[in-house]
């Protein structure tokens, strides 16, 4: 059987769909006997769906330092 | 009264996201955004001399955001007369079935309804991000808002992939926290 620290590890992956199917299994099995990480994996899978729905955008490292150059150069 | 001050150096850092997310929902185009965004905070910092000080900056600047976009739709709107309206229902003439029935709205689309609804949504987990700490946040957004591969983050931020996975359920056990005293 894994260790919370490792079902942590691939419910997290398992959101971002880079968890493998044996992963899954064994995450699975844990979940069924360990109630607290059953209620995390819960929340998580909430926030993922959250995140989707609010159809986010941002702006790229590169665009930000770009912005700030214009911002700022004529000080 | 005037409590709050403005701050420019932090505004990209701090607010550019937030501003950015306002102006793509409602000018729909990633880089009329951008540059509605940039011409926000020029606006801002040459008419910072008149900040009362009696709203928050992120209002403030929200505010003359929401200019912008108007000014925006002012200009493309004076462009009006000149263009040539078309319905692409002929595109696919050989289909057959009723006109009528296919142009009214789709009763089982939820996407209208829920857009305001996901518009808040979307400032309050835009806010929650905010509030992480600087890298947690930015691996966060790069992996689940822009969607970069682990293998990519990891070489641009010079991190491993268990750093990562650790940051990412940091901040998205905090974000489960923030998200659950402002939403729920």
């Amino acid at each position: 059987m894994i260790s919370c620290e490792k079902a942590k590890l691939i419910c997290n992956k398992a959101q971002y769909k880079e968890a493998s199917f044996f992963e899954k299994i064994k995450l699975k099995m844990h979940l069924f006997i360990c109630k607290a990480c059953a209620g995390h994996s819960k929340k998580n899978g909430q926030l993922t769906e959250l995140c989707s729905k609010a159809n986010l955008h941002s702006l790229s490292e590169g665009d930000k330092e770009l912005m700030k150059q214009k911002l700022y150069s004529d000080e | 009264m005037a409590s709050h001050q403005l701050n420019p150096n932090i505004w990209v850092d701090q607010y550019a996201d937030y501003l950015f997310n306002y102006a793509v929902t409602r000018v729909s185009d990633a880089e009329i955004a951008k540059d509605l965004v940039q011409e926000t905070f020029f606006a801002g910092l040459k008419s910072a001399k008149n900040f009362k000080g009696d709203a928050a900056e992120r209002t403030w600047l929200v505010a003359i955001l929401k200019r912008k976009v108007i000014d925006h739709y002012r200009k493309i709107n004076s462009k009006k007369g000149k263009a040539e309206v078309r319905m692409n229902y002929s595109s696919s003439s050989d289909s057959d079935g009723d006109w009528l029935e296919e142009q009214v709205a789709d009763p089982f689309s939820t996407t209208n309804n829920s857009f305001l609804e996901n518009e808040e949504l979307g400032a309050a987990i835009q806010d929650c991000i905010s509030k992480l700490p600087k890298k947690q946040s930015q691996v966060f957004v790069m992996k689940t808002i822009q969607g970069i591969d682990t293998e990519d983050i990891c070489n641009e931020l010079g991190i491993n992939p268990s750093n990562l996975w650790v940051m990412i359920h940091r901040a998205r056990t905090a974000l489960m926290g923030c998200l659950n005293q402002n939403w729920f």
